[in-house]
């Protein structure tokens, strides 16, 4: 029965499925295991710095490490765990919906990932690619020329996918939602989904553009964006950032959904804002596409247009502090749970607070003119895309990995998880922001000695983040196999998903399934969903009570 | 809310504000100023660290005494109240900061001006550079665009305020290549590969680039410029404390990035007019003194390379200079 729990056969993760549950996991797993090898990257630059000698690797594999490091991190991790993972599971139960709109193209994106992966990970082998991920011309066409290749291919590839989703996640959430729901009823990560999708459609297409014409460059020698034939380089770095400082976006507003989603039920509370929330995404996402340039204060950039770019991207952090105010007045008040889900969803408030404090600092053109470039803006970046998304996405696993599995991760391990993690991120990150005011460049391999003492706390800070991944490996694999069972809603939530089996039948509900509250109204009629009861009997009880 | 509470809520109030006005003027994070354009970014710098660290305490510190007040009980299976908005306390918080962004990208733009980022004269395109960039390791030390100062329309950080339209005291022309700068002084046509440049006085560099995009940056300058293969960027300054800075490369160059690194020598006006007569009088003699080469080979080994590195004068003669051209 609904209850029970249906449990895909372990192979059929392995075919070209159309259940979108399927393809969430399937996304959920494989850019997982992308994460783990993006951080072996890191873990081989974090072990070259830690004397300021180049000694570990050749400067030539330095240079590719953090090349693969970012292009993995961003382009096989954050962005298709954030919108494929968690936008393919969630979605359709979120809204009611027995799949997606188009289920074939779905199976399609996510099997465009793995081929992707391979040829970004080939071209190590080939010819380490060593231009960075920004892969700025006329370094990028100059060095490794086959390497550089595959790395294009790679992106276009992945590029593709991520717009067959974003087609797909706009089409399900405005054409499919359960009969009686309206936009305003939908859990706030739909709203995100909208606003991520909308970013991935008009900018990823710019990206291809760019890329295809650096490939020209190089391959038939045209002069888009070299200089020897009269080309421009700094071209290349618009149309590359009008892309690019979206898809910051990109990865970041799946995971406030996440995270608006996960703190109302752990904390018991209604979200505070709910309107303020939705409309922030969506402004958010407008404003993200005009700020680009905010990377490029110090590329000959005239002075006028910096002061436009710099104003532009400060008032994004407007809607971001509506945010952000919204989420500590949520836990406010409310009886909070601190668990693994929570403890991750309120470690990305805290640490996405410094990202941000520290985004409006680079927005600002004379601070930014003497710190881009440097490890400040590593500091920066990683406070917002490993402080903010990845806490975020762990958040998300611990709160609905119930939901996929039928089972709970365990708690302890959860939280030792978290601490560890915590630390090694705080200890990793926070003392490059010192290293950059003071004189160190970012993508060096060797630097002065007199930051020898700091950056060695930075490297124990990332072999403990490598560390914090060993207990939720342990956590995870071993709660898929034997981990506590739980009943259809063990955290008692009022969002769709929940009013299902765990894990879900293969058409999502039985019938289709009857808005019995709104998402957050927790506090509001006091109705507990008991998470041992089964489903049937929950309804009945529950449409008692509304009458 | 009773009264104590509210005096607990003051007090607080005035503590972060303290803090916050104590850290954001001591937080000692900035390398030392040497520049007249230092202490303006640094101020910025420092009103920025206030208020950031007022919020990060504000939120911090809530999240903190949310998770010690508000724990679930053992057993406790009900929830917490339906509060689900706050019109005015909503409206507050969007005010707030809206009123402080304006005020920070404010006095950004008066910081910028201050610094000659909105010189008219330094707003325009910066393609006006039709010398063409070449593969790496060939023509090492191209000839340099020979400019008058303020005739180009070089993007960058042009003349502070007070001195827009008068030219320069000292202007030289920057060039980056893999890995090296070379410093052109078009007046009287030296070449060196460190920055001599004499104290008090207004600095204009043409900075470009003959390969790959490389950044002229001095940290206790605050100043950063992008160099461009194909374009001109201008970077106007004021050098202030006499000394020895680091300039550094800070846009990824390729595989010796890390190392390419010089300095630049502020010097008492009397000092920087001896250097400049002693360099002009040696000139017509061999020995003259050139930043590293880039390396000629590929990949040179690394000891090789350091050995160039690290010999102070990276001797390439004038004949090898000559051949060159
Ligand atoms: C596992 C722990 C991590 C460590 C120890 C780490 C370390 C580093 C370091 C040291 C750099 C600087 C390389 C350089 O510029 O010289 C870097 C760059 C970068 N990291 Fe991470 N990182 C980690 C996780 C992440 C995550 C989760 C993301 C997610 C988006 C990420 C995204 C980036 C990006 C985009 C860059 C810039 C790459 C480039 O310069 O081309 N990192 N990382
Ligand atoms: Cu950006
Ligand atoms: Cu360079």
């Amino acid at each position: 029965m609904a209850n029970q729990g249906h449990h895909t056969p372990w192979w059929k993760y392995f075919t070209f499925n159309t259940d979108h549950k399927v393809i969430g996991i399937q996304y959920l797993v494989t850019t997982f295991i992308f994460y783990l090898i993006g951080g072996v990257l890191a873990g081989g630059v974090r072990t070259e710095l830690a004397t300021p000698e180049v000694d570990f690797v050749s400067r030539e594999i330095y240079n590719s490490l953090f090349t693969l490091h970012g292009t993995i991190m961003i382009f096989l991790w954050i962005v298709p765990a954030g919108t494929g993972a968690f936008g393919n599971y969630l979605i359709p139960l979120m809204i009611g919906a027995r799949d997606m709109a188009f289920p074939r193209l779905n199976a399609i994106a996510f099997w465009m990932i793995p081929p992707g992966g391979a040829l970004l990970i080939g071209s190590f082998f080939v010819e380490p690619p060593q231009a960075g991920w920004t892969s700025y011309p006329p370094l990028s066409e100059i060095a490794s020329n086959s390497g550089q290749i595959m790395w294009i291919l790679s992106l276009l590839i992945l590029g593709t996918s991520s717009i067959l989703g974003a087609v797909n996640f706009l089409t399900t959430i405005l054409k499919m939602r359960t009969p009686g729901m309206t936009l305003y009823q939908m859990p706030l990560f739909c709203w995100s989904m909208i606003a991520a999708s909308i970013l991935i459609l008009i900018s990823t297409p710019v990206l291809a553009g760019a890329l295809i014409l650096l490939m020209f460059d190089i391959v038939a020698g045209t002069a888009f964006f070299n200089p020897t034939g009269g080309g421009d380089p700094v071209v290349y770095q618009h149309m590359f950032w009008f892309y690019s400082h979206p898809a910051v976006y990109i990865m970041i507003l799946p995971v406030f959904g996440i995270i608006s989603d996960v703190l109302p039920v752990h904390a018991r509370k209604p979200i505070f804002g709910y309107t303020a929330i939705a409309y922030s995404s969506l402004a958010i996402s407008f404003l993200g596409l005009v700020v680009w340039a905010h990377h490029m204060f110090t590329s000959g950039t005239p002075g006028w247009l910096r002061m436009f770019f710099m104003i532009a991207t400060m008032i994004i952090a407007v809607p971001t502090g509506i945010k952000i105010f919204s989420w500590v007045a949520t836990v406010w008040g409310g009886k909070i749970e601190l668990n693994s889900a929570m403890l991750f969803s309120l470690g990305f408030v805290s640490m996405f607070v410094i990202g941000g404090l520290s985004g409006v600092m680079v927005a600002s053109v004379p601070f930014d003119i003497h710190v881009h470039d440097t490890y400040f803006v590593v500091a920066h970046i990683h406070y917002v895309l490993f402080g903010g998304s990845v806490f975020g996405l762990y958040a998300g696993i611990y709160h609905w990995f119930p939901k996929m599995t039928g089972r709970k991760l365990n708690e302890p391990l959860g939280i030792t998880h978290f601490v560890l993690n915590f630390i090694g991120f705080n200890m990793c990150f926070l003392p490059m922001h010192w290293l950059g005011l003071q004189g160190m460049p970012r993508r060096v391999a060797e630097y002065d000695p007199q930051f020898t003492f700091v950056n060695q706390i930075c490297s124990v800070g990332s072999l403990l983040l490598a560390i914090s991944t060993v207990p939720f490996l342990i956590n995870a694999i071993w709660s898929w196999i034997g981990g506590k069972q739980v009943g259809a809603n063990p955290w008692r939530a009022l969002t769709l998903e929940w009013q299902t089996a765990s894990p879900p039948p293969e058409e999502n509900f039985l019938e289709n399934p009857v808005l019995w509250s709104g998402p957050y109204d927790y506090g509001i009629d006091n109705v507990h969903r008991d998470s041992d009861k089964p489903v049937e009997e929950l309804l009945s009880e529950v449409q008692g009570n509304a009458r | 809310m009773n009264i104590p509470n509210s005096i607990v809520t003051l007090i607080a109030g005035i503590v972060l504000t303290l803090i916050s006005l104590w850290y954001g003027q001591n937080h000692g994070l900035m390398p030392v100023a040497a520049s007249e354009e230092a202490p303006l970014v640094d101020s910025l710098f420092n009103a920025m660290m206030t208020i950031a660290t007022g919020l990060f305490i504000l939120v911090q510190g809530i999240i903190v005494i949310a998770i010690i007040r508000f724990r679930r009980r053992r057993g406790d299976t009900s929830d917490g109240p339906p509060i689900d908005g706050n019109l005015s306390l909503e409206i507050v918080w969007t005010a707030i900061p809206t009123i402080m962004v304006l005020a920070i990208a404010l006095y950004s733009f008066e910081i910028y001006n201050a610094m000659g980022g909105l010189d008219s004269a330094a707003s325009g395109s910066g393609r006006n550079n039709p010398e063409l960039a070449q593969k790496p390791g060939s023509a090492i030390a191209a000839p340099m665009p020979k400019e008058r100062d303020g005739e180009d329309l070089a993007a960058g950080v042009g003349a502070s305020p007070g001195r827009e339209g008068s030219a320069a005291d000292v202007v030289v022309d920057v060039k980056g290549m893999q890995y090296a700068w070379i410093f052109t002084y078009p007046d009287s046509g030296i070449v060196a590969g460190e920055l001599h440049v004499p104290a008090g006085k207004d600095i204009k560099l043409n900075i470009t680039a003959s390969d790959v995009l490389h950044a002229f940056w001095i940290p206790q300058f605050r100043i950063k410029q992008d160099a461009i293969p194909g374009s001109t960027n201008q970077l106007r300054f004021h050098p202030q404390k006499i000394g020895d800075y680091p300039i550094i490369c800070a846009e990824l160059c390729g595989a010796y990035h890390g190392v390419m690194k010089t300095r630049i020598i502020v010097e008492s006006p009397e000092e920087f007019q001896q250097w400049r007569q002693e360099r002009i009088a040696s000139s017509e003699t061999d020995n003259n003194q050139l930043s590293m080469l880039a390396p000629s080979e590929k990949t040179p080994s690394d000891a090789e390379y350091a050995s160039r590195y690290v010999e102070e004068k990276m001797g390439i003669d004038q004949q090898v200079l000559q051949q060159l051209h």
